[in-house]
């Protein structure tokens, strides 16, 4: 994550001026919205999964140190390898270890978030390993040097003829057009080959079963089973969050995820495998169980829930804000609501003190989170962690709470407001008023207080 | 019934007429209003600011005042929902305007004649955190002579959310200009909502743009009669 990123209300600036940008956001994230509130309209018993999903996840946070240790013991005793990372460098080390073994100089992924969050392309590529991208849209991204704008649909940002360009400049040439057949055809072929010759893989996972070692990958294209059949070696990195008691849990989850996310009842390709088997698939297989901040979001009671996340992307298809103002605004790999929550948990308040405030509070996230995290109440506590941690509490605020602490300040500050304002007043609105309340006047008109305050109106009725 | 009145912040300061109307209709039902003028702010602004303690410290000052009132209105969902959340003893006390009407006392016919075509915005609080499902719609479909008229994203925000209009201005803008082409695709004169907040802010873009549609809060329609 950028712990530098631009604050959110300069990068949104900037993000709102692009016009394809809005269009295509607003186009795709409909369309998702569409597709989601009709599978999940289907089923009598969401709200009875949501719960399902909310409490399995709780449980596993309140025992995680419990649930690890078993799903360690039972990748080792189906013959794969455990490994700890407290941090992004620890597990990228992994990674490159293993190739290193193997003498492996170039390697194919499935699309992993948190391969993403850990900078795990670069760290390779700084150790002579190349990682190749093989969901379609991480591939459009990686080949048109860009990153993410969104958790499910990365290159939501993008339509067919940027595609098209960002092709013809890499993989294919000139005589491709932007039919979507063709371009589909384009990454197959480039793909194939890639898939064919990798000796290495390395994925993320959507679930880690603690009681067998499973682990679940769930995808659309098919190119993720690719990944993690075809190499002889495979590494996976599993946040450590993202684990369920039982086998019997993935079917709240296998409901849940689809339906939230790709609007789907049921997803293309669900890939679940249990440590090495020697008849078929990877016969050297790897875990990093990760940690990077996620014991920080732990100790947050509040905040913890955020941990509850499947990555489903129905919050950021929801959100007036991120639906403008798409997802690279947020600075973070995580964006849209769950990433104004998430990123300042894992890394700390301090790294991203404007994504709390990012949110008008409006609880759309909230109503179709499929595991149930209330992020308006958590953006709430954050908020008040950065106002902590900035140490210098606005003026404005301590005066406005002193003036309605008592109510002759209160009727004293609503008259001296009112002869403030007479020389901004024109045809009976504000049209422009001084630093930081301009922020409002640019774009908006203000009514002026009133000249009959409602207190004194009713004094005056007796 | 006996009926203390919460007036907001906002409303006693910019739109007095709203508390006016909220007080005029419930007594042309019969109802008696009291006004505890001890009240100023629920403190959510600071609440939704990052300042906890000052919010907490107003949540105590309006628990202290409204103490032994058994029913409390305010007109407007959005402080309603924060107190009930906040303090959660006051559900079945505190009511936003459109629901103690509704639900409360079982009226949706409050006699009121607006001949106008009207476009209800259900504002975020009033869908999610209060919660008061229909009730706006029932009072709006029973005034004489109101055509309503649907807009075409409903559910969305209008871009207000307190300080996030000024800290985040640009955003909250985009928001609202797409908000005040579905009010003027319905072709409405008139767009209304049960919170003060949200009106300030779709009514200043539609000043700002020049628009013909005027803003008013539901208590306003509410509180016009034939006569
Ligand atoms: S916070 Fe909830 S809605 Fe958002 S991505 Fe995570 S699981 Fe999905």
């Amino acid at each position: 994550m950028s712990a530098t990123a631009r604050p959110f209300p300069e990068a949104a600036h900037d993000a709102l001026r692009d016009a394809q940008l809005r269009s295509n956001l607003f186009v795709a994230t409909q369309t998702i919205r569409d597709k989601r509130n009709q599978v999940v309209g289907e089923l009598s018993d969401w709200e009875e999964l949501r719960e399902a999903g909310r409490a399995i996840k709780a449980d596993v946070l309140a025992n995680l140190d419990r649930y690890l240790l078993q799903f360690e013991q039972a990748v080792a005793d189906a013959g794969g390898q455990v490994h700890w990372a407290a941090d992004a460098g620890e597990a990228n080390q992994v990674v490159l270890d293993v190739a290193r073994a193997h003498g492996v100089t170039e390697l194919v992924k499935v699309k992993s978030l948190t391969t993403d969050e850990i900078g795990l392309n670069a760290a390779l590529e700084a150790g002579g390993v190349s990682a190749i991208e093989t969901d379609l849209a991480e591939l459009i991204l990686q080949l048109g040097g860009d990153w993410s704008s969104h958790i499910l649909v990365p290159a939501i940002h993008r339509n067919r003829t940027e595609i098209r360009d960002i092709f013809r400049a890499t993989i294919a040439d000139d005589a491709l057009s932007d039919d979507p057949g063709e371009l589909a055809e384009a990454s197959r072929t480039y793909l194939r080959e890639r898939f064919l010759t990798a000796r290495m893989a390395v994925s993320g996972a959507n679930f880690g079963v603690a009681e067998t070692g499973t682990v679940c990958v769930v995808e659309s294209e098919g190119n993720g089973r690719m990944c993690t059949t075809l190499p002889p070696v495979l590494v996976t990195i599993l946040g450590i969050e993202k684990l369920i008691p039982s086998f019997a849990d993935l079917e709240v989850f296998l409901q849940l995820l689809p339906r939230s996310s790709t609007g789907e009842r049921m997803n293309p390709y669900t890939s679940l495998w249990t440590g090495v088997n020697a008849a078929d698939g990877p016969q050297e297989f790897h875990v990093v169980l990760l940690d990077a901040g996620r014991t920080n979001a732990l100790a947050d009671t509040v905040g913890r829930q955020a941990l509850h996340c499947i990555r489903c992307s129905a919050c950021l298809n929801v959100c007036p804000v991120y639906s403008r103002t798409g997802g690279q605004a947020y600075g973070s790999i995580y964006p849209g609501p769950i990433g104004a929550i998430l990123t300042p948990l894992l890394y700390g308040v301090e790294h991203a003190p404007t994504l709390p405030f990012a949110s008008s509070l409006c609880g759309a996230c909230y109503e179709v989170c499929p595991v149930k995290i209330d992020i308006p109440s958590v953006l709430l506590h954050l908020r008040a962690k950065a106002v902590e941690s900035a140490g210098k509490p606005s003026l404005t605020m301590a005066a406005a709470g002193w003036l309605f602490g008592g109510r002759r300040r209160f009727a004293a500050a609503q008259r001296l407001g009112r002869l403030a304002q007479r020389p901004l007043i024109r045809a009976g609105k504000i049209r422009r008023l001084p630093p930081p309340l301009d922020a409002w006047t640019r774009t908006r008109d203000l009514r002026p207080l009133a000249g009959e305050s409602f207190r004194e109106w009713w004094e005056r009725r007796g | 019934m006996r009926v203390a009145l919460f007036i907001t912040c906002i409303s006693d300061s910019l739109t007095p007429e709203v508390g006016r109307s909220t007080v005029e209709v419930l007594e042309r039902l019969g109802h008696e209003v009291v006004f505890p003028p001890e009240q100023t702010c629920c403190g959510q602004m600071h609440l939704n600011s990052g300042y906890r303690e000052e919010a907490d410290r107003l949540g105590e000052r309006f628990m202290r005042i409204f103490d032994g009132f058994d029913t409390i209105v305010a007109p407007s969902s959005s402080c309603v929902g924060t107190m009930r959340e906040l303090h959660p003893e006051l559900h079945g006390r505190l009511f936003e305007f459109s629901e103690l009407l509704v639900t409360r006392l079982g009226v949706t016919d409050v006699g009121a004649s607006f001949p106008h075509r009207v476009a209800y915005h259900a504002t975020c609080h009033s869908l999610r955190l209060t919660a008061i499902g229909d009730a706006p719609l029932r009072l709006l479909d029973a005034v004489a002579g109101l055509e309503r008229v649907e807009l075409s994203e409903e559910r969305e925000c209008c871009g207000f959310g307190g300080t996030f209009a000024i800290e985040n201005a640009d955003t909250s803008t985009a928001m609202v200009i797409d908000k005040c082409a579905e009010i003027a695709a319905s072709g409405a004169g008139v767009v209304t909502a049960v919170d003060s907040s949200c009106l300030m802010q779709i009514g200043g873009r539609l000043s700002r743009e020049g628009a013909a549609v005027r803003t008013m809060h539901l208590a306003e329609i509410l509180n016009q009669t034939a006569a």
